[in-house]
């Protein structure tokens, strides 16, 4: 099998980061774009045999791994889904039963509203404006903190919101009064059943991620009761519902020394750099610079920055190599995350082939 | 953003660390930084204000009162009532005749006025049956003054933090300002040519003129004595035209013409340019002062009055005693000082025509004073005292002109106490400064002290208002002047016609107070001046000797000017005069100037010997613990004021290190030079000048924080941010004005990029997710107020409950069962607020005593206001008015995110709409996953040179990345008060960043890298008050305006928009005159009128006949009905009120 000439092969793999800007960033997508050498650029059965996740660091709430072998499409891809399109629940009415502290209704709504919730969103359905709130599609959340007159100022946290599995405690205001007084009063929900009689809440009850979120803080005397409807919803539409903190991907960086380095200007080399990706090793030709370490590269430029040293070292990434970061708000663990994002892009997928057929 | 919670609380520990580096002691010069705070603690930011005021209160207000302390009858000149003394209360209000204390912050709520009694000791006569009593009696209140915040006399004067928090004041807010009627009202530093010195000037006509503005004590003037065709004249509004000085001279007594030349100087040049003068006057037939008095008594204006016709001879003497140079005094007609002050302004003026440099430049600062809210009040007050003494003399006089009296005569009884009190209340309420008795007639002194953001506040009490017409088309008086120099701010003045008129005080800045005099001329004689009244007038003028001029009149000359000054200096450093007295040896014009007088701008500087400061590392250490203050240091003669004039004979160091043998002082900071406002930007000296200019002007308009008390505070309109925050690089006034604890912005990571073609024009792309995190939110924040009126029938306004049910209830679900909006309660667009209900009769009794529900008519308060429909009701207020009719306030409020057309801006005037807003997965991300929150175009760069803001941004980053404040001060660098960008690039290297600050980015997009690196970082970000919300406007139909029937104009009226007369012009050269007529006419004002075809004129229509009748012909016959716009018909109608006929001719189309 034919071969990509060198210069090729590397603009096709690699972005070279020059000191003045990156050099061939672009990815060649088109599968026939090397065909007159006679290289075919599609890369399926390449992909099948290439393909590989190499998971670095997974903490409860963090995923750090690489995925060799794919498009920057296709992990930038993951990545949006992530952002945007993967659901969780979040708090989106507030109903306010008082509020004499200082902080505003509306922007107590907004920061109950980005309190990140524990609970597995995939037991939720979503629901539509027209949907009754039901124990299917909305979590209730209630909040009574006041702060005794003649004491400290006290600060409501996120532990305080106390979870409602019975739903709304609220009731609506009733139309007609003396109608019905057996029945138990209508309030702002309609649920058929206890949430916490279901298994997956029963020995785990939804609480939000971190209970110390400072919410509001009260001053003597002032009292804040209310009622948070959290429902199902994707990063698309707001911030809260994004499941992740932030996910992102960097290229796997490569050092490469076009020239051999040795003695001093080696340990100028290895001082220089803050990201500490130089070594000096012992060779018979005397003491040589490598760079063992060059997955620590931030790109500082350091090493290269001085006149001449660009023509030693190249900095380069590898195009088909991602360091992919996941930090999750709690919802789910990172690790599912990801594979919930993969699911969201094989339905896409699927959404396309069918409306394509 | 992208920061874990370890890495925060590491940085954090590594800022304690640093603070105790920054606290450590700089190794070489003297780290004086630390006085500026101090200085600010002692003095506060407003000192000047609070000085001038309290200075009236202690001082001016006794002497006016002494001045005028009698009024006698002139009916029964043993019956008189006699002022002993005066002093101010405290503040109070009388409510139904009881005084009762009040709190600042409940003036401001219930719309009164904080003022304080004004108490006289007061001895007086009382009369009954012929037997006359002298009595005294203690406060009595003649009036009530209007009180400054924070003055001596106001309630938090002296007050901490809790204390004040528990007043409701904020304990940030500086004071200085008045509040009138619940407005704060500001009494604007006025900035005024200095009077009663002598300034040389060329005059329109090109002329050399030597001028003096008098102010005496009881009249002021100005006397000109210009230079026209080589011959000398003065010029006083009392002479119908200019006379010959030489008369002048001969008339005050200098008969001699040769001591005419002898007090003006033997030099040669002199004598021969005053030759033609002394001739002409000559030709004149004027020898004699008998001679010249009857020269110039022809001269006299006649008099307004021509009944008041005094002894003729006197008229001319009186005026050149009373009139020319009027403060100079005159005793038993001894002109002799008059004669050398005039002299020694012809002698400059003579000078000046030798010596084109010697003319003064009316612009320099030293030529200059500041009224402040002090003299203006006295000005005022002595107006109102007086006129009150007149008024209750007059209305003495009527009682005792009564022939019966039955009752007691008490003098005290008959003291007007509304004169003073109204007359205050109504000149610091409109600004019309009106004192007829002083011939001022000013406007707009006082304005409503704006509130839209901290800074504002801060920014509008130390401006200084011009006297120059705005609209005069010169250059001069706008230009920067070198002798602003660390006086006025060289930055902060605004944009437009008043473009370097108004400006702003630099941040130590005092302006002085006047300081009595007497003891400080009496000093000077026993320092070896001599009197001019015991010398001729040749020996004034002698080589090496000095005239010694204080506050505008001759003391007399000295032989060692430098020693006396240096002796005066030396006094005034160890406190044995006034720290504020300047002293300023006057080289060229061989003079000696000693001022005590007030409104003079000075500043402190550090005292160097041979240029070796006197502060030394102990002072500074002493200082820093706390047992010297910055008093201290001036009363142990290691600092003090100069004003412009003595800088003049000062070499100032910016730098220890950079001091020379020859150095007489050091500055204390450079940055200092600045005012309050453009203290705030980071890093000044890295921009473009009118940058610096347009942020000084954009800071005020930013939202943020406006006081502690900002939602106690009833204001009509208030801006607020939800989160603001503290910039991250700060300066050294940011922290000393405190704006770190009232911030107005946030710190935005900015990527400098192209993205989307949205950006084009400063645009600036935003990321969704920091929108919905909460960044740029605010609330916006507006009042609505009613009053339930009582009538004269006593029957007054109701207010009754809401509707549940019906037609109307929707539009009162705001409403309370009380009728009233509740707190917290959305509400939209012509909802209620209050649910208000007038009586049909409001005069003549009313026949039963309830008023039935028929005879009353709704006027409910509704809601009119922001568009959107999430308007809530934040807070309810009711009051009584002075009238005790019940006031209910209301504030709306309204939550609003930023949205495509909200205007932002850095702290380097570079202001920009959003353009659009762009999902946080479309946005670049950096290998740290950082996402930035909005997106620059790099275009805005190069042409405002704004390299403060890259700056900005750098030191920014490398303070996110350290956990470490960086400082941006003002030409901070060299002193270790600005962080150098070597030493920033360093930071960002240890973090891992590009030492350029720019990042590897990857496309949000596509997912590839960016093919550029790109410089991203923090940047301070300010909301401004400019939102689309309040701007937008669309109509389909709507209101109409009665006269013409056409679309109405405006937002506000919901109005139409113009198809002009350009776009008009568009339209016929398109031809598309369809459209033309559809604009014009369809959607404006159609009207259908008749037209007679015989007679061409208009006609009605006949609804009984269904007819159109021609009234001009009086029958229906030849009538059309066409169409034309009304603004047409109503022209012709109009044309016919004039006696101007128009006549239609139809013809068929």
């Amino acid at each position: 099998m034919p071969k990509l000439p060198d210069h090729l092969e590397l603009k096709r793999t690699r972005v070279s980061c020059k000191l003045d800007a990156p050099n061939d960033t672009e990815s060649v997508l088109y599968s026939g774009a090397y065909a007159s050498l006679g290289v075919d650029n599609s890369s399926l059965e390449s992909f099948f045999k290439d393909f590989k996740v190499v998971i670095n660091r997974l903490t409860e709430d963090e995923i750090e791994f690489d995925m060799i072998g794919i498009d920057a499409a296709l992990a930038n891809a993951f990545r949006r889904i992530l952002i945007s399109e993967v659901p969780t629940m979040a708090i989106e009415k507030v109903l306010i039963a008082k509020n004499t502290s200082v902080v505003q209704d509306e922007v107590l709504s907004h920061r109950l509203g980005l309190i990140p919730l524990r609970v597995d969103p995939r037991l939720f359905s979503y629901k539509s404006e027209k949907d009754e709130p039901n124990e299917k599609n909305t979590i209730v959340f209630g909040l009574h903190a006041h702060c005794k007159r003649g004491g400290p100022r006290c600060t409501v946290k996120s532990e305080e919101l106390k979870w409602q599995p019975n739903g709304s405690m609220f009731a609506l205001e009733i139309e007609n009064k003396g109608s019905s007084s057996t029945t138990a009063p209508k309030t702002y929900t309609n649920f058929k059943s206890n949430q916490d009689m279901q298994p997956e809440f029963s020995e785990n009850p939804i609480h939000s991620k971190y209970p110390d979120i400072t919410i509001a803080r009260l001053g003597p005397g002032q009292e804040i009761e209310l009622e948070a409807h959290a429902v199902k919803g994707v990063g698309k539409e707001h911030a809260k519902w994004s499941p992740v903190a932030t996910a992102w991907y960097r290229m796997l960086p490569e050092v490469v020394l076009l020239k051999d380095v040795y003695d001093v200007d080696a340990e100028k080399l290895v001082k220089k750099c803050p990201a500490n990706v130089f070594d000096i090793e012992d060779t018979p030709t005397g003491r040589r610079a490598t760079a063992p370490r060059p997955r620590a590269c931030t790109l500082c430029m350091e090493c290269i920055r001085e006149e001449g040293w660009d023509e030693i070292l190249a900095l380069r990434r590898k195009k088909d190599h991602f360091i992919f970061t996941i930090e999750a708000t709690g919802a789910l663990p990172p690790e599912v995350l990801f594979t919930e994002a993969v699911k969201v892009l094989e339905d896409k997928c699927e959404r396309i082939i069918t409306e394509l057929s | 953003m992208g920061f874990t919670r370890d890495s925060l609380s590491n940085s954090h520990q590594t800022h304690n660390l640093d603070k105790e580096f920054l606290s450590a002691p700089i190794k070489s010069t003297v780290d004086k930084f630390q006085l500026i705070p101090e200085f600010l603690k002692m003095r506060g930011l407003v000192k000047e204000h609070l000085d001038s005021y309290n200075y009236f209160m202690n001082t001016g207000i006794k002497k006016i009162v002494r001045v005028n302390s009698e009024i006698r009858s002139s009916v029964d000149r043993e019956i008189y009532l006699k002022f002993k003394d005066v002093k101010v209360g405290e503040p109070s209000v009388v409510l139904d005749g009881v005084a009762e204390k009040i709190k600042p912050h409940s003036c401001r709520l219930s719309n009164m006025t904080y003022a304080a009694p004004i108490e006289a000791h007061i001895e007086y006569v009382t009369e009954s049956g012929g037997k006359k009593e002298v009595h005294e009696k203690k406060d009595v209140i003649i009036g009530r003054m209007p009180v400054m915040l924070r003055s001596r006399c106001c309630v938090l004067y002296g007050k901490d933090e809790t204390e004040l928090a528990k007043l409701g004041e904020c304990p940030l807010d500086p004071g200085g300002y008045f509040i009138v009627k619940g407005n704060e009202k500001v009494i604007m530093i006025q900035e005024q040519l200095s009077n009663n010195r002598i300034i040389i000037e060329i005059d329109k006509k090109g002329n050399l003129a030597a001028s003096v503005t008098s102010s005496g004590v009881a009249l002021r003037s100005k006397s000109v004595i210009v230079m026209e065709k080589e011959k000398i004249y003065l010029q006083l509004n009392q002479f119908q035209s200019k006379v010959p000085i030489m008369a002048v001279m001969k008339a005050m007594g200098m008969q001699s013409d040769q001591e005419v030349v002898q007090m003006i100087g033997r030099d040669p040049r002199y004598s021969s340019l005053l030759l033609p003068s002394i001739e002409e006057c000559a030709g004149f037939g004027v020898h004699s002062q008998q001679q010249a008095l009857e020269f110039l008594e022809k001269k006299v204006k006649p008099s307004q009055f021509p009944s008041a016709l005094p002894q003729k001879e006197n008229r001319a003497l009186k005026i050149l005693r009373d009139v020319f140079i009027a403060h100079v005094p005159v005793r038993e007609n001894n002109f002799r000082s008059k004669c050398t002050y005039a002299a020694v302004m012809l002698r400059r003026m003579l000078d000046a025509f030798l010596n084109k440099a010697a003319v003064d430049d009316k612009d320099y600062v030293g030529n200059k004073r500041f009224e402040l809210s002090g003299q203006l009040l006295s000005l005022l007050f002595e107006d109102l005292f007086k006129t009150m003494g007149e008024e209750v003399k007059r209305k003495v006089d009527a009682v005792l002109m009564k022939k019966s009296r039955s009752s007691r005569f008490d003098f005290s009884q008959h003291i007007i106490k509304d004169t003073i009190s109204f007359g205050l209340e109504r000149a610091l309420s409109t600004g019309n400064w009106c004192a007829k008795r002083f011939r001022v007639d000013r406007k707009g002194v006082t304005q409503v002290l704006a509130r839209l953001s901290y800074i504002q506040a801060l920014g509008f009490l130390t401006k200084i208002q011009p006297q120059f017409e705005k609209s005069r088309k010169v250059s001069g008086p706008r230009a920067l002047q070198p002798s602003q120099w660390g006086m006025l701010c060289p930055c902060d003045t605004p944009e437009g016609e008043s473009c370097g008129l108004v400006k702003n005080l630099a941040l130590m800045t005092h302006v002085t107070t006047d300081e009595e005099e007497g003891p400080l001329v009496s000093l000077c004689y026993e320092h070896g001046v001599e009197d001019p009244g015991l010398l001729s007038g040749e020996e004034l003028h002698s080589s090496k000797s000095f005239v010694v001029m204080c506050n505008g009149l001759i003391l007399g000359k000295q032989r060692t000017p430098q020693k006396f000054a240096n002796a005066l200096r030396r006094l005034r450093r160890s406190g044995k005069i006034g720290e504020f007295v300047s002293v300023f040896v006057n080289q060229q014009q061989s003079c000696v100037y000693i001022a005590s007088d007030g409104g003079r701008v000075c500043r402190p500087l550090v005292i160097a010997d041979k240029g070796v400061s006197r502060i030394k590392q102990h002072h500074m250490k002493e200082l820093q613990d706390g047992v010297r203050t910055f008093d201290d240091f001036l009363r142990d003669g290691l600092i003090e004021y100069l004003d412009v004039n003595e800088e003049n004979n000062a070499l100032i160091a910016l730098y220890e290190d950079e001091a020379e043998p020859e150095t007489t002082h050091i500055e204390i900071e450079p940055f200092t030079i600045l005012g309050v406002i453009s203290g705030l930007i980071p890093f000044p000296h890295h921009n473009q000048s009118p940058r610096n200019t347009y942020q000084c002007a954009m800071g005020k308009q930013a939202m943020g924080n406006i006081a502690y008390n900002q939602l106690f505070r009833m204001d009509t309109l208030l801006y607020l941010l939800v989160y603001p925050q503290r910039p991250l690089l700060t300066t050294k006034t940011i922290e000393l004005v405190k704006y770190d604890k009232l911030g107005a912005g946030q710190n935005a990571t900015v990527a400098v990029m192209s993205y989307s073609g949205y950006d084009i024009e400063d645009a600036i792309v935003m990321n969704k997710s920091s929108l919905d995190r909460g960044f740029g939110r605010c609330i916006v924040m507006k009042k609505k107020s009613t009053i339930m009126q009582r009538f004269e029938n006593n029957a007054s306004e109701r207010i009754i409950p809401p509707k549940r049910e019906g037609y109307s209830a929707e539009r009162m679900q705001a409403l309370d069962d009380d009728g009233i909006a509740a707190p917290g309660q959305m509400i939209r667009q012509d909802d209620l607020l209050v649910n208000k209900q007038t009586p049909m009769v409001t005069r003549g009794p009313i026949s039963s005593g309830v008023v039935p529900d028929s005879d009353y008519r709704a006027t409910p308060l509704k809601y009119t206001g922001f568009t959107g429909d999430n308007s809530v009701v934040d807070r309810v207020a009711l009051f009584s008015d002075k009238n005790s009719n019940l006031c209910i306030n209301f504030i709306i409020r309204q939550t609003r995110r930023p949205e495509v057309g909200d205007k932002f801006s850095s702290r380097h005037g570079q202001k920009g709409v959003c353009g659009t807003i762009v999902q946080q997965e479309d946005f670049v991300f950096s290998e740290r996953g950082i996402c930035p929150d909005l997106i620059m175009n790099p275009h805005g760069f190069p042409s405002r040179m704004t390299v403060g803001k890259m700056i900005e941004l750098l030191g920014g980053k490398a303070g996110v990345s350290c956990g470490r404040y960086h400082y941006g001060s003002a030409f901070g660098e060299p002193s270790g008060h600005a962080d150098k960008v070597e030493d920033i690039s360093e930071t960002l290297v240890k973090h891992g960043f590009s030492y350029n600050g720019k990042d590897f980015l990857y496309s949000g997009i596509t997912g590839e890298p960016l093919q550029a690196y790109i410089f991203m970082g923090p940047i301070y970000y300010q909301k401004l008050k400019h939102m689309v919300l309040d701007k937008m406007h669309a109509r389909g139909f709507g209101p109409r305006a009665i006269l013409t029937r056409q679309p109405t104009e405006g937002r506000a009226r919901n109005g139409g928009l113009r198809v002009g007369e350009m776009e008009r012009d568009c339209l016929i050269a398109y031809g598309a005159s369809n459209l033309i007529y559809e604009r014009l006419m369809i959607s404006s004002d159609p009207f259908q009128v008749q037209v007679c075809r015989k007679c061409g004129l208009l006609g009605y229509y006949n609804h009984k006949l269904k007819a159109g009748i021609c009234s001009a012909c009086k029958n229906g016959d030849n009538i059309s009905t066409m169409k034309l716009p009304y603004a047409c018909k109503l022209l012709f109608q109009e044309l016919q009120s004039m006696n101007i006929v128009p006549r239609l001719k139809l013809a068929d189309a």
